[in-house]
């Protein structure tokens, strides 16, 4: 996997490490710039002027799924993306989250037809979803700041265990 | 909880059996024999691709850095909306709508309640026609907004897309006023409009009309005589007016090659024909030329919407035929027959008459259509959305034909395609 990994075996100073390593993987999270459909307009929102995702370090947009830690799956997916969708997902460098962003992307929104996937976890792991027909980019704010905590609280449990 | 692909027994092969990919030996007998024999190169573009403005995939053949061939594959976002729509009544299958196209989704909903008008012969009151005309043109300039932002953006100005995304927040915001929502509103509804506009209404239009010609002069001091942006733009992707003609393409795409043709003026409908206003054409055809039409088409709008504000009138914002219009909600309280109407109305939908009708409005894109097909009962027997994308996405082809690969994204940016729009 990652650092965690190469440093298992050195006790109380790598729990710590793994925290710090945990927190600045937080605030240096990559996402993807990858858009779909309706919510990526509001992904682009959150991202300009009025919302400035930067805030929360998320500003750095990249193209190449091998340089990104975060998918944003923004819209829907069609059954000729998935195969696309699950490609770039499985190019991503470990550790990678996803956020199911919207109900297109969470569970298949209003179309329940032939050409939609009913939810995008049915073909990556999700972390987060965010609801909402496109979600508010505040929405999709608080999405980000809750896989941020997940981030983090998932070290801190996996010391407490 | 074991995630999907992590368990290496079930990979996602197995689990989504029914899902297929075009390869690119698929498409080779779209290619010409110089790229089979490998005399020129084939380049997969997309569907991921920050330029290609949502999941189009380019399949391009390159001699050098030149482009020879350019075959689009489509349908990464094909949504079936036309066959989910056929499943819903005619008030229902209204929010599909806004879904298609998701920059004009005002547009949309004004396409498909013209068209349901036409089909079951409603009137809609004048100050709905009025209300209707300013979100339309408000929409135009938030879809103009995110076009210059992100074209601008293919071609390496990243401020100016900072600065149209802090303006169209003004535009949703007036939007969330009237309907409560941001971008999908539904708010034009088959006989007028869903309600009255809120007191504050006029007060944030008048600000924003005001407020707005100067930001546009910024755009224009921030792109229209930059040298870099002209180096990017000037003579690229030239399509002459009757090219643009024979492949179908509408809006400011074919103004800018010369033709003349704008719905709001050629064929006025929602009261179009009072209002006074230009209609910018170039002759140049190419990237330039097709960003100085939409960009005039911004100032062009302001002027319908201050005019059509002055001109709104006081009244009812919803047709009074009961038997296709639900009635106001402070009507159903005290009138008996107001609620069968309504309870009628929201459980089995309305019975249209036999037939089948087109109607069209300009899009910011160019000609939205919808073909409606009714066989007599509460659903659609056929809907057909004439998109303007999709038409418009086939001119891709001959205008990159012989410019370098860096030009096609400032040729696709140009276009203004949504691939929901393309895809449905």
């Amino acid at each position: 996997m990652g650092l965690e990994q190469k440093l298992g075996e050195m006790g109380v100073v790598t729990t710590t490490l793994e925290q710090a390593v945990a927190w600045s993987r937080n605030y240096a999270m990559w996402p993807m710039l990858f858009g779909l459909a309706c919510c990526a307009i509001e992904m682009m929102a959150a991202e300009a002027s009025d919302y400035d995702m930067s805030r929360f370090g998320m500003e750095l947009m990249r193209p190449s799924p091998r340089q990104s830690d975060l998918m944003i799956v923004a819209g829907r997916v069609s059954r000729k993306m998935a195969t696309v969708l699950r490609r770039l997902y499985d190019q991503m460098p470990e550790p990678k989250w996803v956020i199911a962003m919207g109900d297109c992307a969470s569970c298949g929104g209003v179309f329940n037809n032939y050409a939609i996937m009913q939810g995008v976890d049915e073909v990556v792991p999700v972390d987060v979803y965010v609801a909402g027909c496109p979600p508010r980019p505040e929405a999709l704010i608080h999405g980000i700041l809750t896989l941020q905590d997940k981030v983090v609280k998932k070290i801190k449990f996996a010391e407490k265990s | 909880m074991v995630a999907l692909g992590e368990d290496e027994s079930c990979p996602y092969e197995e689990c989504m059996p029914d899902i297929f990919e075009v390869t690119v030996d698929d498409l080779k007998h779209l290619v010409s024999e110089r790229a089979i024999s490998g005399e020129t190169m084939l380049l997969n573009m997309g569907p991921q691709h920050p330029s290609t403005h949502g999941v189009l995939r380019l399949l391009l053949e390159l001699d050098g850095e030149t482009v020879v061939n350019c075959i689009p594959d489509i349908g990464f976002l094909h949504t079936g909306v036309e066959k989910n729509m056929e499943a819903k009544t005619y008030q229902k299958a209204e929010v599909m709508t806004d879904r298609l196209d998701y920059l004009n989704t005002v547009g949309n909903n004004l396409a498909y309640s013209m068209a349901v008008e036409k089909l079951v012969g409603l009137d809609v009151p004048a100050r709905a026609q009025g209300l209707r005309v300013i979100l339309v043109e408000l929409q135009r300039i938030a879809s103009h907004l995110i076009w210059l932002g992100t074209a601008a953006l293919d071609v390496a100005a990243m401020s100016t897309f900072l600065y149209c995304f802090r303006e169209r927040e003004d535009i949703l915001d007036i939007f969330e006023l009237v309907s409560g929502q941001r971008m999908m509103t539904t708010y034009i509804r088959p006989g007028g409009v869903w309600r009255d506009v809120p007191v504050e209404f006029e007060k944030a239009v008048r600000d924003f009309v005001k407020m707005m010609p100067k930001r546009v002069d910024q755009y224009e001091a921030l792109l229209t005589r930059n040298p870099l942006f002209l180096d990017r733009t000037l003579g690229i992707g030239k399509i002459s007016g009757e090219d643009a003609l024979n492949l179908g393409m509408t809006g400011p795409g074919l103004r800018a090659s010369g033709v003349n043709w704008d719905l709001r003026k050629a064929r006025p409908y929602s009261g179009y024909e009072q209002y006074d206003f230009e209609v910018p054409t170039r002759t140049e055809g190419d990237v330039y030329a097709r960003y100085l039409v939409r960009v005039q088409e911004m100032r062009e709008s302001l002027r319908i919407i201050e005019q059509a504000l002055n001109k709104l009138p006081m009244g009812p914002v919803r047709s009074n035929n009961r038997k296709y219009v639900p009635p106001p909600r402070s009507e159903i309280g005290v009138s008996m027959e107001a609620l069968i109407h309504h309870f009628k109305l929201w459980t089995e939908g309305f019975n249209a008459p036999k037939g089948y009708i087109y109607s069209a409005v300009e899009s910011p894109r160019g000609e939205l259509g919808v073909y409606l097909e009714s066989d007599g009962g509460p659903k659609p027997y056929r809907i057909h959305w004439r998109t303007p994308s999709f038409d418009n996405l086939q001119s891709l082809p001959l205008m990159a034909k012989g410019h370098l690969i860096a030009d096609l994204v400032a040729i696709i940016g140009s276009i203004d395609i949504v691939l929901g729009d393309v895809d449905r």
